[in-house]
């Protein structure tokens, strides 16, 4: 009964091939709409969270302001006394490393390169998992003299001394001119999608010195020791701070100490609802997809109407003819759902591609859409079905 | 007459369209018996009655009051269902408009029948194309309606009402868009059908040429029979009526017996 149907269904789509295909193309955007969200989303997800750990799970960022980004309260930096008292008053420290930050164009020769400088103490290249492809780090001896010494990252030194070896050779930043002493291995697309290669780091005091002209630190890194509790950690530090800062008990700290996993849960979960909301925007595609099926089904059967009036007469019962709809229905949006999925696999791996970030198959979203879009067709089906079932075979017959 | 039990009995049958003043009564009062193996033709102007009562003895309408009795089954007493079933296995429908699937080969028009009855795929190609033989299109098989002539069509048409081997065979006005020598052809056919295979026909037509094939005619007026006896020979075509095999007329109905 129910193959004989089916029999009868696939002739009907097969008689209008064209029609058909664009009755699912709804369906087919749809469902390949939806996977590809998710499953680049969570490619997406995916590459924060290795970039994070590539950072180092262990590591503590104290940084001025309660949050982060536009609307944020402005609040002071912090001071080198702050990253002594770090270094001194708190346990389980492995490395204390003061950052400031500034944009700058570096220049060598006739090129030049807008990046950014970080002014830190070698402690920096422990806490960033830093490792050097060439050259050395600065020494105490540079770092309290405040010297005129750098070490560049991979982006930096690929566009400004192309394939050349850059240790040894001087670039000018501003005023002044400073010698790179080491060149760090490359480390990719950072967690906010930076690249972390273009960089320029030189020691603090050059940096205070000769580019911001203040003593300010804009933020404090620390790698908490191996086996060591990072919340026991994190306490002490947010106590010490909001002493160092004199905030009342009453006020709300006016910095803010992130660790990498809190990163991690901050990015991911930005992703996340990122995919979501994609993923949603595509689920209302779908939802379009489906009621086109109706559309046509519905026009569908007025068309056919003299032959549903013909299939009555000779003798197909009611229920026959509501199924063959139905199933009509159910076929087309499966067989879109499952264009949709082959689709979205080829979309998913170029987008991946395109936007560097690994593709992850994700079965439970792929079985989920076509699901959904076969569920469509039932839904959708079901009243230009019942309408086809319930005519008149007179009337019917009659239909011009 | 009498005794031959009647394959078909209508009684007091009557059909009322619409209600109050637009009301219409198309049937006021029909009896009509038809024994098996008869072929009947139902004359009449336009709004005679004799659609509406072709309706009901093709189980698509059920009569107001009266009753419709079908191999003694009582027709009007069955659900919407049960007549279809009646329709599947017992009738055979052609059209004035042929009413076959567009885009859909001869041999699957045919078949369609034979799927709503459930038959396994192989019976049922084969069953269609004896149909079709019979109808004398075999190599046609895979043509499309449009691919073929309105004879043609009419006679798929006519081997998808025989496929199932139907008791009865409704034909309503079923050379109404043929021209005169095609339609001939047609009739020629279903005569054939008539009297080879005993296939009950009761055909609708207003054309007293194609009436002539049928051995009884009944005449409507008014929803009423006003005329119902033996065919007049003078009436038809000559040759028409002459015992079973002889006339002109039964050229197509020699090429199953060729195949």
């Amino acid at each position: 009964m129910l193959w004989n149907t089916l029999i009868l269904a696939m002739r009907a789509i097969r008689r209008n091939v064209l029609r058909s295909f664009l009755t699912v193309l709804g369906i087919v955007i749809g469902v390949a709409a939806v996977i590809t969200m998710v499953t680049v989303g969570n490619g997406a997800t995916q590459a924060v969270r290795d970039q994070i750990a590539s950072m180092g799970s262990n590591l503590l960022m104290v940084a001025p302001g309660k949050t982060y980004g536009p609307g944020a309260e402005p609040a002071p930096n912090f001071k080198d006394a702050d990253v002594e008292a770090i270094r001194t008053q708190i346990g389980n420290v492995q490395v204390v490393a003061p950052v400031t930050s500034k944009s700058i164009t570096a220049v060598s020769q006739d090129r030049n390169w807008a990046t950014a400088v970080t002014g830190s103490t070698a402690d920096y290249f422990e806490a960033g998992n830093w490792e050097l492809e060439d050259g050395r780090v600065f020494n105490e001896a540079e770092e309290r003299a405040g010297k005129s010494v750098c070490v560049i990252g991979e982006t930096v030194r690929a566009n400004l001394f192309g394939q050349q070896n850059p240790v040894g050779s001087q670039i000018r930043i501003k005023q002044f001119s400073c010698e790179v002493i080491g060149l760090l291995k490359a480390k990719g697309q950072g967690a906010m999608g930076q690249d972390q290669d273009d960089t320029v780091v030189m020691p603090l005091k050059t940096v205070q010195r000769r580019l911001t002209g203040s003593q300010d630190v804009n933020r404090i890194l620390i790698s908490v020791r191996a086996g060591a509790s990072i919340d026991a950690v994190k306490g002490q530090l947010e106590l010490l701070m909001r002493e160092r800062r004199k905030i009342a008990p009453d006020e709300d700290d006016n910095f803010r100490v992130l660790d990498t996993r809190q990163l991690v849960q901050m990015l991911t979960g930005a992703t996340k609802i990122l995919t979501m909301l994609l993923g949603a925007v595509a689920a209302v595609s779908l939802l379009v997809g489906g009621i086109g099926i109706m559309n046509i089904m519905l026009v569908s059967v007025t068309e056919r109407t003299r032959e549903i009036g013909t299939r009555l007469a000779i003798g197909a019962l009611e229920h026959e003819v509501l199924l063959q709809f139905l199933i009509e229905a159910v076929v087309l949006s499966c067989l879109g759902g499952l264009t949709g999925i082959a689709l979205a696999a080829a979309a998913s791996v170029g987008l991946a591609g395109v936007m560097n970030v690994p593709f992850l198959f994700n079965p439970a979203i792929n079985v989920l859409s076509f699901l959904f879009s076969g569920a469509i067709g039932v839904i959708f089906g079901y009243f230009p079905a019942r309408r086809a079932a319930r005519l008149d075979p007179i009337e019917a017959l009659r239909h011009e | 007459m009498n005794a031959v039990e009647p394959l078909i009995r209508l009684s007091g049958i009557t059909k009322t369209y619409g209600r109050g003043q637009a009301a219409f009564q198309a049937l006021k009062g029909i009896d009509l018996d038809v024994a098996p193996g008869e072929f009947v033709a139902i004359m009449g102007p336009s709004g005679s009655g004799k659609s509406t009562v072709m309706n009901i003895l093709g189980c698509l309408d059920t009569p107001d009051s009266g009753a419709y009795e079908f191999q003694r089954v009582h027709v009007e007493r069955l659900t919407r269902n049960q007549r279809a079933l009646l329709r599947r296995h017992y009738l055979g429908f052609v059209f004035q408009g042929f009413n076959l699937l567009a885009r859909t080969s001869a041999l699957e028009n045919v078949e369609l029948p034979l799927i709503y009855r459930g038959e396994p795929a192989a019976a049922r190609h084969a069953a269609a194309r004896a149909a079709l033989a019979q109808v004398g299109l075999k190599g046609r098989e895979d043509n499309t309606p449009s691919e073929l002539s309105g004879g043609q069509q009419q006679r798929v048409a006519i081997a998808r009402a025989i496929v199932t081997g139907p008791a009865v065979l409704l034909a309503d006005e079923p050379t109404g868009n043929l021209d005169t020598r095609t339609g001939q052809e047609i009739m020629d056919l279903i005569t054939a059908l008539n009297r080879e295979r005993g296939i009950t026909v009761l055909m609708v037509t207003h054309e007293p040429d194609m009436a002539a094939y049928a051995r009884r005619v009944v005449r409507f007026l008014d929803g009423r029979v006003e005329s119902d006896g033996p065919n007049n020979p003078s009436s038809g075509p000559a040759g028409h009526l002459l015992p079973e095999g002889e006339g002109k007329t039964m050229r197509p109905s020699a090429a199953p017996g060729q195949a």
